[in-house]
């Protein structure tokens, strides 16, 4: 064993990384508990990756691939508990990114030196939200075909190129197997080769620039801060929240089985209550409101900027919220950021009460 | 309870015959992490072994019937499936049946009837075997054939195991 030890510390910097281990800390304070919720979310994008290998044993694109999840789903020895995990485990995925995120956003995580953080969080967050998309096609039954068909008519309104890109998108002018085909390879190619070099920056972001400290903690002198060790303090603490949430997939895969819809039919009605995933819900519902105030494909457009700029401003706020005490400037931020989230939950609810 | 008069002597004898913390904790821990594996990798064993089932379901059957197969001219051969197995069925020149399973013992090709040579052949390592018995012959082979019973019916011909 030391003999393996000490042929890979020969090649590797083995001790420079038990050093760089040992020397990290991670800061204690009130608001610790939320920065877990990075790590959170990781976990659960690795239940994806080994769930959606195993799905993808059984899993057939193209004009099986309602029989193949039906197969899943009722015949292979716990096929439903592996295609629940994994719908379970990207709800939580999502909402715990989108929990970190906002938690970084109160904490000003995103000033010098961690802009590029920000920036790399945000796309991988977009880039989670395409998985969930792509996926949701995948079992073909009625309710990913009706949400699809939606959401490919959003980017249809975008002026001059809007047509082209959903037409690309759905590969003809109406959703179709060979929708699913191309939505698989994004879906498993595509967005995790994108994904995986993304999330390996983001890390090592936070290794390099460590824990970024809520303005209330950075006010405090040095001296008074308190801070635990990484290893294994820290680490034992992150474990602790990984099983509690590999615990709570279970547990909801368990309780509340994905369930399977009828197989989609291209000329079947929209079944009533149609709508979309929780983490699409708010822009469903912005549309929505939207298009009542503003009628015809005018409204469509005006709420598509308004995500749009809304995007942008969420983007570029290390630009807009620069220095340590900010004042006004960090103020009307920190204001911008709970108009997000106010917007985001009333939607959301408006939302799912008019279903 | 015996009274101690000495309590250092106490003290080590717990430490002796009772389990220290340290490894109590060890045991604990690593029998959660035995349970937890398990629980993770038992349905994942099953989801990956559910065809497996299927096939060895299908590979029980003990015969088939193969309609109209008693039509098949002398001379001529005939392949069908046993189950989840390629099976291969001859029909001799002097009116005789034999019927066997049709993967090499080999390395698992299927073998094919030479009728120019009456020999049984597997193209893949040239394994030879014998058209009646199965009895390996010649090449690598290091088993017979599997060999079916043949029976002729008025209307199909059954093939089962021997």
């Amino acid at each position: 064993m030391s003999k393996i030890v000490d042929f890979m510390e020969e090649r590797l910097p083995l001790t420079e990384l038990a050093a760089f281990a040992k020397k990290k800390t991670v800061p204690l304070h009130r608001y610790a508990f939320w920065y877990y919720w990075g790590g959170i979310s990781l976990l659960c994008f690795i239940v994806q990756v080994f769930t959606g290998i195993l799905l993808l044993v059984y899993f057939k694109p193209g004009p099986d691939a309602y029989d193949s999840v039906r197969q899943i789903t009722y015949d292979i020895h716990f096929g439903w508990l592996i295609r629940s995990a994994h719908a379970w485990s990207a709800t939580l995925f999502l909402l715990s990114a989108f929990i970190h995120m906002f938690s970084v956003y109160f904490m000003k995580g995103y000033r010098k030196p961690r802009e590029l953080g920000w920036w790399s969080g945000i796309t991988l967050l977009l880039l989670g939200l395409l998985f969930g998309f792509s996926g949701y096609l995948l079992p073909m039954d009625e309710l990913s075909f009706f949400a699809t068909r939606v959401g490919l008519a959003i980017p249809d309104a975008i002026p001059v190129v809007g047509h082209a890109i959903s037409n690309i998108l759905r590969g003809g002018l109406e959703v179709s197997e060979i929708t699913v085909q191309r939505f698989f390879a994004l879906h498993v190619v595509v967005l995790p080769l994108l994904y995986l070099p993304i999330i390996g920056f983001h890390l090592y972001l936070v290794q390099l620039h460590g824990n970024a400290l809520p303005p209330s903690e950075e006010e405090k002198p040095a001296i008074d801060r308190k801070s635990i060790a990484f290893f294994p303090n820290f680490v034992i603490k992150d474990l602790g929240m990984w099983l509690i949430t590999l615990n709570v997939i279970a547990l909801l895969a368990s309780l509340f089985p994905q369930q399977l819809g009828k197989v989609a039919d291209p000329l079947a009605s929209a079944p009533a209550g149609i709508h979309p995933e929780w983490y699409f819900m708010s822009q469903f519902s912005t549309l929505k409101i939207v298009g009542k105030l503003i009628p015809g494909g005018l409204g469509e457009a005006a709420g598509i900027t308004l995500f749009i700029v809304g995007l942008l401003l969420w983007i570029l706020i290390p630009f807009y919220d620069v220095k340590k005490k900010g004042g006004l400037i960090a103020k009307r931020a920190t204001y911008f950021g709970i108009f997000v989230v106010v917007v985001m939950l009333v939607t959301t609810i408006l939302g799912y009460t008019a279903i | 309870m015996s009274e101690s008069v000495n309590p250092e002597i106490q003290i080590e004898s717990s430490d002796d015959d009772g389990v220290s913390r340290r490894q109590f904790v060890k045991v604990a821990v690593g029998g959660m992490c035995l349970a937890y594996l398990g629980a993770v990798g038992y349905p994942i064993y099953r989801y990956l072994e559910s065809p497996v089932e299927k096939s060895e379901t299908l590979a029980a059957i003990k015969n088939v019937d193969l309609n109209d197969a008693q039509k098949l001219p002398v001379g001529s051969v005939m392949m069908f499936k046993f189950g989840p197995y390629p099976a291969l069925l001859i029909h001799h020149d002097n009116g005789d049946w034999s019927a066997f399973n049709a993967v090499c013992t080999h390395l698992g090709c299927t073998v094919q009837y030479h009728k120019d040579q009456d020999k049984i052949m597997c193209a893949c390592h040239g394994g030879q075997y014998d058209p009646r018995t199965g009895q390996n012959i010649a090449g690598p082979p290091p088993k017979p054939l599997e060999k079916f019973a043949v029976k002729v019916n008025a209307a199909s011909l059954t093939v089962s195991r021997a």
